[in-house]
């Protein structure tokens, strides 16, 4: 009886699939996306955008939540039920799906040529040779701040460590405002707001970031220890509690006014334009002394590429072709203040936070976080250590140097550089 | 199919008795086909390693690489030590107050039975990401709930920011488990009280049997085989945990992984986070041994405990 | 019936520890739904006071019911549920009937057997399970979902049920077959009516897991049509992580229908109980 049910069941349902292909006329293409805050956007702006042009091609934008997007796309990529269109993590991530024939190659995509190497080398095999991901976005790593509060204590943007700390004092001695928004119970705040933010400073950006990879450097090396130095010393000026504070926590403690300062990523400008009530501004991490150079982390962030398996595999480059446009990076650059478009025809962009935080680009130097490309291929995983060790070194359970000696540690146990 | 073949065997002066088969082929049909097949496909997997793209066969060298390479073997390790305590915590207070509350609500003619009874369950019903999302902001410092509670009962000094200790996280994540799931041996315990005849109590009162003595010498070892099944429940309940632990505190089980279980670990090796690639071979050597322990205390439930629980039949 | 004189302080005792509990248990979830009704600056100043008209704010809900069709989600959870539920006890309760009733050779190893599933997270078969549901084209249809939680929820099921149905007299089933009756009538009309209790105690235990289950949704059935309600409210947390009025709303509303679902069950459920013991 049961047998009977389910092949009837199965049968029916699989008759239904079939008819509703072939009754289609219009091509649909799925995206497969984590950022589920991106919805709208994409459903009132960007693909209109694309429809109007492409008659014939439907688009869904079908995200999943941050936390379940690469298990739940690994696996549907591995039955087959992915859609066409991936969302890529940068570097390894998205290596990985490449080299197990999950993305196609789109070296010779037109658009790709709109974009420098720079830009392309997230989503790239180690040799440079093939390309399967379109750049959509990089975002960059400063300080909001919270301006009313500032103007109200007569406080001066700082510039470099010594103002940032007398800044610091500064508010925490007034009392009204929790001197710095960040919390270590989500981990990734301290690692990525903390460590990569002000870390570039230290290790130099690009030197010290190729230097690690060649083995020239260590983690253990002063210009590493250095800013895990610097967050053991933020502790007194983060909230009551910090070790529970969560992400969400910290984004309503700074938007509702209760903390002057927000260790940030670019990607918050949007949310906070809309939910703070007061003037915001931004400053890049202060430098050691005056007149050093600075360097900022300006991360490829967010790529987009092609399932190998896309039963619509011409429509879907024509879609990624769309994406690698200038069209596709101002629309996408000014509905999402903070992801910048990495297409190498300028975007104008009407944010002013925006702008202040993209102008550091002319006065910097730009890196990207030292622990995305080869260094977390292996266990255990130095992106994953470098949270847990960021947040104990800030909640004060490691000092600045048995973190770097761990992370060292664990690196050294299954990486050796190229000599 | 095969159980009546079997059973003609045993008896073989016996018709065979096709109904067993016909009560047991759907669920087996179901099961088989749907759950067991696809999770041996996956156990399999911890024999073999990925090289180059290929899948090479490798024998136990997972196990090996899980027990004797320090970068998963201490993970493991913090694992299971954090899964058995979180064990303990359940049996030694999600069960007692779940026979206590049912002992409570099974007296007769108990007024307000029926909402306490709802009101109690309704815990066990909620998702875990209502369940974690709820609890961080109760325990969460800057929301001020636990804090003022805690105030108003003088003990603000003991507050502190619990989920965002090392100490303290794991603890208070099995209590709020505890929480959640107190319904489940409640409910099972109190149908296990109200199934004992009325006679059985009647002719105890009769012999001046009441209150607390009633509880522990007629009610108490009447109910034993319930008390094993929860036992037992909890036991596999805790060591598949997950969602709980991921919701509240995410897939890396901090601060410095001392909320990590068998679940989350097993997750993060299976699935990878973040950069970490999953690496499904050494997520299924750590499945198998998590379905090896489960095993192991499901065996000792079945064939030492389960036969010797004296059963009554009303 | 019972005589028992119970004294009052033990009476008063009794309400005591179970009231504390009540309030233990609702206070979490009173506290969301308290708090989705205030606005943002209510919530963070004051989230133990009721709403007040200055922080009374229904802008939550407004952002929830502005995105995704929750009622059209509810349903399809219904469906699942429904589905699941009615094949978990009646294929449950025939494989329990048999391991519990028979004596056959290989009888402990069936049961062992059907025990399996308990002791793996069945997580862990995704993708050869989605790999089934793609061959056989049932991927993004309810059924796909019906399937594997049916599967899922079988080994509990048994586990439970067997144990209950070997407290069942077997003088009643002997004399039932004396007077010549079929072993299915002994079992639909004799022992399944005896057991009632413990299947609506599994039909519970069931219930929540599959109703509050994320994975499945998300990986065999995440389209629009098929989205459950657990999806969509966890799809909904992703895209308003900061905005706690939706968040506290959209998890009242998740709430809501497991609360009446379970309130109507409860009845049943307890009703099942109490008729078992007395009969």
């Amino acid at each position: 009886m049961k047998t009977k049910l389910l092949t009837a069941l199965l049968l029916g349902t699989s008759i239904i699939g079939t008819t509703g292909i072939a009754l289609a006329e219009d091509v649909t293409l799925n995206i497969e996306s984590w950022r589920g805050d991106d919805l709208t956007i994409w459903k009132d702006k960007l693909i209109p955008a694309f429809e109007a042009k492409n008659p014939g091609i439907k688009v869904v934008f079908a995200p999943s939540a941050p936390t379940e997007y690469d298990a739940a796309l690994g696996a549907k990529l591995a039955a087959g039920s992915a859609g066409d269109l991936i969302t890529c993590r940068p570097f390894d991530k998205s290596l990985e799906l490449f080299k197990k024939g999950n993305l196609a190659d789109i070296s010779s995509l037109p658009g790709m040529d709109n974009f420098s190497p720079v830009a392309k080398a997230a989503w790239q095999t180690d040799d440079g040779k093939s390309s399967f991901c379109v750049p959509m976005a990089s975002v960059i790593h400063g300080f909001i701040y919270n301006k009313d509060a500032f103007d109200k204590l007569g406080l001066k943007v700082p510039t470099t460590n010594e103002e940032f700390y007398a800044v610091l004092d500064k508010i925490k001695a007034d009392g009204t405002y929790i001197p710095m928004a960040m919390g270590t119970k989500d981990l990734w705040e301290a690692a990525t707001m903390g460590y990569q933010n002000i870390g570039p400073n230290y290790w130099k950006g690009e030197e010290g970031r190729q230097a690690l990879i060649k083995g020239e450097q260590k983690l253990t090396d002063p210009q590493w220890v250095a800013p895990f130095k610097e967050l053991a010393k933020w502790k007194p000026y983060l909230g009551d509690g910090f070790e529970a504070q969560t992400y969400p926590d910290s984004q309503n403690l700074f938007t509702l006014g209760r903390a002057a300062i927000y260790p940030a990523g670019s990607w918050e400008i949007g949310l906070f334009n809309t939910q703070a009530q007061f003037k915001m501004g931004a400053f890049p991490p202060p430098v050691q002394k005056a007149g050093d150079t600075c360097y900022i982390s300006d991360h490829t962030d967010i790529g987009m590429g092609l399932n190998a398996a896309s039963k619509h595999p011409e429509e879907a480059k024509k879609f990624l072709s769309w994406v690698a446009s200038p069209d596709f990076a101002t629309i996408y650059a000014n509905a999402l203040p903070g992801f910048f478009s990495l297409n190498s025809t300028p975007v104008k962009m009407a944010d002013p936070l925006a702008q202040e935080f993209v102008s550091w680009r002319g006065k910097c130097k730009s890196t990207i976080r030292s622990t995305y490309q080869i260094l977390s291929r292996g266990t255990p995983n130095l992106e994953n250590e470098t949270w847990v060790e960021s947040a104990n070194v800030i909640n004060g359970t490691d000092t600045p140097e048995a973190a770097a000696k761990k992370l060292q540690t664990g690196l050294d146990s299954w990486y050796k550089p190229a000599k | 199919m095969d159980t009546e073949t079997m059973a003609e065997e045993t008896r073989p002066k016996r018709p065979i008795r096709w109904h067993v088969g016909v009560f047991l082929a759907p669920a087996v049909l179901v099961y088989t086909a749907i759950m067991i097949l696809p999770l041996f496909g996956t156990l399999q997997l911890s024999l073999f390693r990925n090289i180059e793209q290929h899948q090479v066969f490798v024998g136990l060298g997972n196990f090996g690489t899980l027990f004797g390479d320090p970068n998963w073997s201490v993970n493991f390790w913090n694992a299971l030590r954090n899964n058995v305590w979180f064990f303990i915590i359940h049996m030694l207070v999600q069960n007692p107050i779940g026979i206590l509350l049912a002992a409570l609500l099974s007296s007769p003619r108990l007024r307000f039975a029926a909402f306490y009874r709802t009101a109690i369950f309704v815990p066990t019903i909620l998702s875990f990401v209502i369940v974690g999302f709820a609890w961080k902001l109760i325990l969460s410092p800057i929301w001020g709930v636990a804090p003022h509670l805690m105030d108003f009962v003088g003990l603000k000094s003991f507050f502190t920011a619990w989920l965002g200790k090392e100490q303290y996280a794991l603890t208070a994540l099995s209590l709020v488990s505890v929480w959640q799931f107190v319904g489940i041996p409640m409910m099972l315990i109190y149908a296990a009280l109200l199934s004992i005849p009325d006679e059985v109590i009647e002719a105890a009162e009769c012999d001046g049997v009441t209150g607390m003595a009633q509880f522990w010498k007629i009610k108490l070892p009447l109910i034993l085989p319930s008390i094993g099944i929860i036992s037992i429940l909890t036991f596999v309940g805790n060591f598949n945990a997950f969602d709980l632990i991921y919701t509240a505190q995410g897939a890396l089980a901090g601060p410095n992984y001392s909320t990590d279980i068998l679940g989350t670990f097993l997750y993060r090796a299976f699935f990878g986070f973040q950069l970490q690639v999953g690496d499904p071979n050494m997520g299924a050597a750590i499945a198998t041994i998590m379905f090896l322990i489960i095993l192991g205390g499901v065996c000792v439930y079945l064939f030492l405990v389960q036969t010797r629980l004296r059963r009554y039949q009303f | 019936m019972s005589t028992a004189t119970r004294s009052l302080p033990r009476t008063i005792g009794a309400h005591a520890i179970l009231l504390t509990y009540t309030v233990i248990a609702l206070f979490p979830v009173i506290l969301v739904i308290v708090n989705s009704f205030k606005s943002r600056a209510g919530i963070f100043g004051a989230p133990l006071t009721p709403p007040t008209p200055k922080t009374f704010d229904l802008i939550g809900y407004t952002t929830v019911f502005g995105q995704g069709d929750f009622f059209h989600y509810f349903q399809n959870s219904l469906v699942v549920t429904v589905a699941s539920l009615f094949f978990v006890l009646l294929f449950g309760a025939m494989a329990a009937f048999a391991l519990s009733e028979y004596r056959f050779r290989g009888n402990t190893l069936m049961g062992l057997y059907l025990a399996l599933g308990i002791m793996i997270p069945i997580r862990l078969g995704t993708v050869a399970i989605l790999q089934l549901m793609v061959a056989t084209g049932l991927v993004n249809t309810l059924t796909a979902l019906i399937l594997v939680y049916t599967a899922q929820g079988l080994p509990l099921a048994i586990f439970i049920l067997s144990e209950f149905m070997k407290q069942v007299s077997d003088d009643l089933k002997n004399a039932g077959r004396i007077d010549g009756l079929s072993e299915y009538t002994i079992f639909f009309r004799l022992v399944l009516p005896l057991v009632r209790p413990a299947m609506a105690t599994v039909a519970v235990f069931t219930m929540i897991p599959i109703w509050n289950d994320l994975w499945f949704p998300l990986i065999l059935a995440p389209s629009e049509e098929t989205k459950t309600v657990t999806l969509g409210a966890q799809l909904f947390l992703g895209q308003f992580v900061t905005n706690w009025n939706a968040i506290l709303a959209a998890l009242s509303l998740a709430i809501l229908p497991v609360l009446i679902l379970y309130v109507i069950f409860s009845r049943q459920l307890i009703r099942g109980i109490t008729s078992g013991a007395v009969k």
